[in-house]
């Protein structure tokens, strides 16, 4: 299957290459030039968010405040949440759609490249408007990624329209990358290539995309009702004026639990392709990785509000949301069991995406477990809003979602740039980040679970000791970043050349052409290979 | 200037090193608390725990036994199975049966948690940023618990002692082996008022009502903290009870009337100058210096000068009024019901008085009394 038309790829090339200078990327409609600046910008943000998460980190090395005073300390832990949630995951996930969904389908480009385009250049936009509060009088918004009203509304900086209409405009961006993501999957697979035949990571980030519909005007409707509140006289969220707080709650969190689910199925997906390829085996319980892919979804708009336990449900409210978070146990069960099934009998090798991969499946369970543990409603009011809380959604955010991103980029790097990773420096950013990032989040259960709240800048002296711990653990991880940027560099730049199934286990259209890919692959339509008949 | 800062955060680091180390403590786990609903909460928790511990067990082992043995290097072939229905039927069916196993307990401990009828004592808990109002209902008393660690330590100038960050000025006394009602609200934002050793956290929500209960089984002290971001200083509103018995309770509410009776006597006696500049700074310091910071000169921004500002300086009515009153649709709060004349007349003259503010005049404890007794009744019609 090789025998796709080179030649003619080649002849394209001559009239058709990118354009020179800046010209190629600010009016590129390339597929794979948007995914490459979705990534860049996406590990940028990484590194920004990163250094917020740094000095948060070192000013709770010891008790005491020793660094920053508590009220830019709050700044901190919003802009680093809103930074990497927004900034770095979604982003990092969207690149990867791009470079990827069309090759694993056999499409010429995305179904809607002007618009892609539009997507990708919204955000640089959105990111300096909403990093510049940092400068302005009153600080950047210091309530909490989560904003929570009155908090956001009366009792905010000034900086808080800016970052409304920041979050008006990553959502504009989001909501466009989904649609084109479910027109280019819905309407440009190869011909043969069924649904159930779909690559998982392009079932996966189907899902996502309708999650992301769905929710992303809900996200723009309650910023825009704070915006009323703030500006306008009305009093959505204030109850001097008739209005109810818990109501910015419900509605925040309808967006909020979904938009959790938009970060990790994407993330899914790549773990879906990864172990296959290293086990040299194929997928066990493909089917069932698409249903429970998809019961993942739905139930994700039936359990927001396990995160306001606290708030004063009523009884049966409670056993409700309770029922169904625990019931999201199964199907997340299934994909753990089908990937651990995939290596069973399998032929392993252990190359850096694989490492990844498997941290993943490891940490991403143990933050499933915690997550198990909080939906028990009666005892999360013991561990609501404490650093119980931060370890398990840095367990599912990490280890989870960033792994998942690291594996995908080291997996489809030699696709990228027709050359194979220096797999001593691979080895030894896995390693390093893995221990610094169990250093780092490991001991927050403990002090969590010793009583320690979170989003506070200074703590009792009981906490002291796993705080240092997780200090240290963070310069590690953190640290080792630069690692992850030297290969990435390192493989753009040279090394061994890659063959266009970079992976011996590999299988898929996406290994079928070259590497580096062309400009321009599947101008015409593809057959499937045997693997996929 | 510059040096000296810098040797004190060095010194600061030093101490706070030390008394971090000697009072360690490598906590791992949930307390099990003192009431009844706290040990069913807590073993609960080492119930599920265990579960999860089992099953990451068994997934990880069989994991890790297929990552040693079916590996290329050990000459493993790939098999070629791909799909199972019987297998993939029973890992479905057998974690909703654990699932279930779980929840009957877990929905037994929260229907009881939710029973609040029949209490013998009702307190009221308002949040206010950055400090708790404790009312109970029944016993015509009200006061304010703030945080009474030194600022010194907080900046590490001063060595840190045991109850760093979780002590306050004046406990929430409650009495032992009695059902009491928690009736939480706020005055500002969301907070949320915590007590591990109770397993009591609930939100206090501005314009609601929130319930919580507990039955205390034995005296003692019990620490806690806010748990909802409630804006600069949520990290310095600390929760302390003192649980006592039942005849001790009686007694400290007894002395607690007499102390708040004795207080308002003191509005009608004459205060000099000095006598009010004094208590003032006590008061600026533990209740307007938070945002308008110790020095007057507030946060650009955020929180006003008090330093030269034209109300410091101006018509003292003015001054009066923003006090008591405080300013809606920002932080400012009003200040009326958390202080007493006295106070509200020091913190006033200190503030015209203080930092350069230099205008002479004192304003008296009497002319504040006067001041808060009409408007209440104006509150009340």
């Amino acid at each position: 299957m090789s025998t796709l038309d080179t030649t003619l790829h080649a002849d394209e090339h001559a009239h058709h290459g990118p354009a020179k200078g800046l010209g190629r990327w600010l009016f590129t409609t390339n597929h794979k030039d948007i995914g490459s600046m979705y990534l860049w910008f996406s590990l940028l943000m990484f590194f920004i968010g990163g250094c917020m998460a740094l000095m948060i980190r070192a000013e709770l090395f010891q008790p005491g405040l020793q660094l920053v005073e508590p009220g830019f300390f709050n700044q901190m832990t919003t802009m680093h949440g809103l930074i990497m949630v927004f900034g770095a995951v979604m982003p990092a996930f969207v690149g990867l759609a791009n470079w990827m969904v069309p090759m694993m389908i056999g499409a010429p480009d995305m179904a809607l490249p002007r618009m892609n385009n539009w997507s990708f250049w919204i955000l640089p936009f959105a990111f300096a408007m909403l990093i510049s509060t940092l400068f302005m009088d009153g600080g950047a918004p210091n309530f909490g990624w989560t904003f929570y009203a009155p908090l956001s509304t009366t009792y905010a900086p000034p900086s808080v329209t800016y970052f409304i209409f920041a979050v008006h405009m990553m959502g504009i961006s989001s909501i466009m990358g989904a649609i084109n993501i479910i027109a280019t999957i819905l309407n440009m697979r190869a011909p043969g290539m069924t649904m159930m035949k779909l690559p998982l990571f392009c079932w996966t980030w189907l899902i996502t995309a309708f999650l992301l519909i769905a929710v992303m005007p809900v996200l723009a409707g309650v910023v825009t009702m704070m915006l009323m509140d703030i500006h306008f006289g009305t009093s959505f969220f204030d109850a001097g004026g008739g209005g109810d707080p818990v109501l910015f709650q419900h509605v925040f969190w309808f967006f909020g639990h979904p938009e959790v689910y938009i970060m990790i199925l994407p993330a899914f997906g790549i773990i879906s392709q990864i172990i296959p390829t290293f086990a040299r085996k194929r997928l066990f319980g493909y089917a069932s990785m698409v249903y429970a892919t998809a019961s993942i979804a739905i139930l994700s708009f039936l359990v927001w509000a396990h995160h306001m336990f606290t708030v004063g449900l009523p009884l049966v409210g409670e056993l409700f949301f309770m029922f169904a978070t625990m019931l999201i146990a199964v199907p997340t069960g299934v994909k753990v069991f089908n990937w651990v099934a995939t290596m069973f009998r399998g032929s392993m090798t252990f190359e850096t995406p694989m490492l990844f991969a498997i941290a993943f499946v490891v940490l991403f369970t143990i933050g499933g477990f915690s997550g198990l543990m909080l939906a028990i409603a009666p005892v999360d009011f013991q561990y609501h809003d404490t650093y119980f809380v931060v370890a398990h959604f840095h367990y599912v955010l990490v280890p989870g979602a960033v792994f998942a991103i690291m594996a995908g980029v080291y997996y489809w790097l030699p696709k990228w740039t027709g050359h194979m990773l220096n797999e001593r420096m691979g080895k030894l950013h896995f390693w390093v980040s893995f221990i610094g990032v169990n250093i780092t989040f490991f001991p927050m259960h403990f002090i969590g679970l010793a009583g320690m709240p979170r989003r506070i800048p200074d703590y009792a002296l009981q906490f002291a000791d796993f705080n240092m711990v997780a200090s240290i653990g963070a310069f590690i991880f953190g640290l080792s970043q630069l690692i992850f940027l030297w290969n990435v560099i390192a493989c753009v730049r040279g090394g061994q050349k890659a063959e266009a199934r970079a992976w011996e286990g590999a299988e898929g259209l996406e290994w079928e052409v070259p590497s580096p890919a062309p400009y321009h692959t599947f101008a015409t339509p593809p057959r499937l290979p045997e693997s996929l008949q | 200037m510059v040096r000296t800062r810098i040797i004190t955060i060095g010194s600061g680091l030093g101490l706070t090193a030390v008394s971090a180390s000697a009072l360690a403590a490598w906590e791992v786990n949930l307390t099990p608390g003192v009431t009844d609903v706290s040990r069913s909460v807590f073993d609960l928790h080492m119930t599920i725990f265990w579960i999860c511990v089992a099953i990451a067990l068994v997934v990880f082992g069989v994991m890790f036994w297929s990552i040693f043995h079916h590996r290329k290097s050990r000459g493993a072939q790939a098999h070629h199975f791909h799909e199972n229905t019987v297998v993939e039927v029973i890992w479905t069916i057998i974690p909703i049966g654990i699932l279930v196993a779980m929840a009957v307990p877990a929905t037994a401990t929260l229907v009881q948690m939710y029973d609040t009828s029949e209490a013998e004592l009702d307190v009221q808990i308002t949040g206010y940023q950055w400090k708790w109002r404790y009312d109970y209902l029944d016993h015509d008393l009200d006061f304010f618990s703030n945080l009474s660690t030194p600022r010194e330590q907080i900046t590490n100038e001063a060595d840190k002692q045991e109850n760093y960050l979780l002590e306050v000025d004046r406990h929430l006394v409650l009495p032992v082996d009695t059902k009491i009602r928690f009736l939480l609200t706020s005055n500002d934002v969301i907070h949320s008022w915590w007590v591990p050793a109770l397993a009591v956290k609930k939100d206090a929500i501005p314009g609601f009502i929130n319930e919580a209960w507990t039955v205390i089984n034995e005296p003692g002290i019990y620490r806690g903290q806010c748990a909802e971001l409630c804006g600069k200083d949520h990290g310095f509103m600390p929760v302390v009870i003192e649980a006592v018995t039942q005849d001790e309770f009686q007694q400290w509410l007894a002395d607690a009337r007499e102390a708040k009776a004795a207080e308002a006597a003191a509005a009608e006696r004459v205060w000099t100058l000095d006598e009010l500049m004094q208590q003032g700074e006590q008061v600026y310091l533990s209740a307007c210096s938070a945002c308008h910071l110790p020095n007057g000169e507030g946060v650009p921004g955020a929180f006003p000068a008090l330093k030269g500002s034209p109300i410091a300086l101006g018509d003292v009515a003015a001054h009066i009024d923003i006090v008591l009153n405080g300013k809606s649709g920002t932080a400012m709060q009003a200040f009326r019901d958390q202080l007493s004349a006295t106070e509200l007349a020091a913190v006033i003259t200190y503030e015209r008085n203080a930092w350069g503010n230099s205008l002479g005049e004192a304003v008296s404890p009497a002319q504040i009394a006067q001041l808060l007794e009409p408007t209440t009744g104006e509150a009340e019609q």
